[in-house]
């Protein structure tokens, strides 16, 4: 590692802005000193770049899942000044809003798993996965300018969701300041017929089982939904798929243009950027909107499939089955939030890619229903290794822009990964352990096994013991659909 | 006036030109490859080849359906970086997974590509798909003359 770095306090490091010129503020690093140690050079090439980009506040940061990216490191949060700070897609992603939602239902291991492989089934059905993969809603052009204003609303209001839905997605599953003329007609076109979509790579639907020795915090976990032994929870991995990626695309462009005009530079050109108060930077973010208001409602249909799955298999109502949303966090996304700088609350642009939102209890942004413990914060692990649901803190908002970690985080490639196991083997010996897999490719099967992800309980430990969230419990898969 | 961009001789009974490669030791969770060629237009071929040889096994497509675009750009960099982001878009709008590739690169005021691609529409039951490519990145993105070979190396976010 070339950067000089030390320890701010047990699992914060810090790169002073001295290590690279042009950083404006101070890199840091969380996480324990295994994880830092082991990761890899791009996360602290990436750090320190963000460091230096126009407007950033107090200091760049990746959590303890960070990993190379482009642009920011996976794992990277920077919050920006709105008058002259900037809005960059490379501290988005493609994937604009991608993000996790946990279902909870009323039953328990044993009523599912003799109906397993019938469930897995019929989900791998209803929810279309993997490469060329199309919904099943049909759209026209205006239909989906609504749905980019309105996300989760117009799920509702169209049959595929619950009123109550909506209080517990973040952001109430809609964002202001959609701006739908400010997106292309190539992304209008990409994705309009994949609502509804699984996509492919890491993203996933989980049938899980929350493991009853696994609870750390019964009373958030009771809060959450928790209220049996061996309870069977539902959760999905995906985003704003072919629409999002293409406004991303489209704007890196604008902005690389923007940035001439703006006398802005930056150490890689993926961390394209403009002031966010500039009209480009406005547009982008109208448009970014559009493309996270999408993925809310990709999320909910897909809910809406994955009530429609059980209702038929377990021939109840999906209300007598109890499948309520617990939550719905996005993981790649900019959006803004007041936070105490000098002593003064100042509004500020935080870009969070792939890290989660983790406000505490008594925040006003966080949903009624949850406002008195915190809201949930759920952290996707591999396939092999299971996922946790924690709880945002005070002390995240005070340390980290009210951000967490997102995911346990890469350490192999996927070329490494696909040459360690074949994807036929890693199926048999995961359907060994009780894991029913369906998946539309093998060798995407085979990237995404657990030895090529770091440990989870580490990181999650790792923020947990920082205090900037707390876990409430451990899920393990026993069904996963993949793309 | 537009001349074709000036091909790069090559020996080519000397030597065999590694079409591309996936890199492992950078961007983990994506797909980085390193493509080369003798000229430039093979070089943007190359490129395609190995976007979609991430998200397909080649053997299992059949090349029946043709699609054909034109892009204009003012940098070779730009250009590349638009030819592959087109062929994404249009593996999603057309839902097709492309596999032979032909193009033709002219300069003028700013660099021109004419592109002819072949492929298939998307059948999860006949193709042996691996992972979908979300966008092209312009991380670590470079394309580059050596003496022999045109070089260029991609970041695909997957």
């Amino acid at each position: 590692m070339q950067y000089k770095m030390h320890k701010v306090k047990e699992g914060i490091w810090e790169i002073p802005k001295t290590e690279k010129e042009g950083m404006l503020v101070p890199a840091r690093v969380l996480g324990t000193d295994k994880l830092v140690k082991e990761m890899d050079d791009g996360v602290f090439n990436q750090v320190t770049n963000v460091a230096c980009l126009p407007g950033i506040q107090k200091y760049a940061l990746c959590m303890p899942d960070g990993h190379w990216g482009y642009g920011f490191p996976i794992g990277g949060v920077a919050a920006f000044e709105l008058e002259k700070g900037v809005i960059s897609p490379g501290g988005i992603g493609f994937d604009i809003n991608c993000g996790m939602r946990l279902v909870k239902t009323n039953l328990t291991l044993e009523e599912v798993q003799p109906k397993l492989p019938q469930l897995m089934d019929k989900i791998f059905y209803s929810v279309p996965a993997g490469v060329g993969c199309k919904g099943f809603v049909k759209l026209t052009p205006n239909q989906f300018r609504e749905i980019m204003v309105k996300g989760v609303d117009w799920c509702i209001e169209n049959g595929y969701g619950w009123k109550e839905d909506k209080e517990r997605i973040e952001e109430y599953g809609r964002i202001a300041g959609a701006k739908p003329e400010k997106v292309s007609k190539h992304a209008l076109q990409r994705g309009m017929e994949q609502l509804g979509t699984l996509g492919s790579g890491n993203h996933y639907l989980e049938v899980q089982v929350a493991l009853t020795d696994q609870v750390y915090y019964p009373e958030a976990a009771k809060v959450f939904g928790l209220d049996r032994p061996n309870q069977i929870f539902i959760m999905v991995h995906c985003g704003s798929r072919g629409f999002g990626h293409q406004i991303g695309t489209d704007y890196l462009r604008i902005f690389g243009d923007a940035m001439r005009r703006y006398n802005i530079k930056v150490l890689d050109r993926e961390l394209a950027c403009a002031p966010y108060s500039s009209p480009e930077g406005q547009d982008y973010f109208g448009a970014m909107v559009c493309a996270a208001n999408s993925a809310f409602a990709n999320r909910q249909v897909i809910l809406h499939r994955i009530r429609e799955a059980f209702s038929e298999v377990f021939k109840k109502d999906p209300q007598e089955l109890g499948l309520d949303l617990v939550y719905d966090v996005c993981h790649n996304i900019a959006k803004i939030e007041e936070y105490q700088l000098n002593g003064q609350i100042k509004k500020l642009l935080v870009h969070r890619k792939g890290s989660t939102r983790s406000f505490g209890p008594n925040r006003p942004e966080v949903t009624e229903i949850y406002r008195k413990i915190g809201q949930p914060v759920i952290v996707g692990g591999s396939m092999e290794t299971g996922s946790f649901l924690l709880v945002g803190t005070e002390i995240a908002h005070q340390e980290t822009f009210g951000s967490t970690c997102h995911g346990s985080g890469r350490t192999m490639s996927r070329a490494e990964a696909k040459r360690k196991v074949r994807g036929s083997e890693l199926k048999e010996k995961m359907e060994k352990r009780g894991i029913v897999i369906r998946s539309v490719s093998m060798s995407g099967l085979a990237e995404e096994a657990g030895f090529a992800y770091k440990d989870i309980s580490e990181v999650v430990d790792a923020v947990d013991s920082l205090g900037i969230s707390k876990k409430v419990l451990q899920l393990r898969p026993i069904g996963n659909l993949k793309g | 006036m537009s001349s074709k961009v000036k091909k790069k001789k090559g020996n080519k009974k000397t030597s065999q030109v590694r079409p591309f490669r996936f890199l492992e030791k950078i961007a983990i969770a994506d797909a980085a490859f390193e493509a080369q060629a003798r000229t430039l237009e093979e070089l943007f071929v190359n490129c395609a080849k190995a976007t979609f040889d991430a998200m397909v096994d080649f053997k299992t497509v059949t090349p029946n359906q043709v699609e054909k675009l034109k892009l204009e750009n003012k940098t070779l960099e730009d250009l590349l970086f638009d030819w592959l982001a087109e062929l994404i878009y249009l593996k999603d709008l057309k839902a097709m997974l492309f596999k032979e590739f032909s193009v033709k690169i002219y300069k003028n005021e700013n660099y021109r590509l004419e592109g002819e691609v072949k492929g298939e529409a998307i059948d999860q039951n006949k193709h042996e798909l691996r992972a979908d490519v979300k966008a092209v990145t312009y991380h670590l993105f470079e394309v580059k003359k050596t003496n022999r070979l045109w070089k260029a190396k991609v970041i695909l976010d997957i």
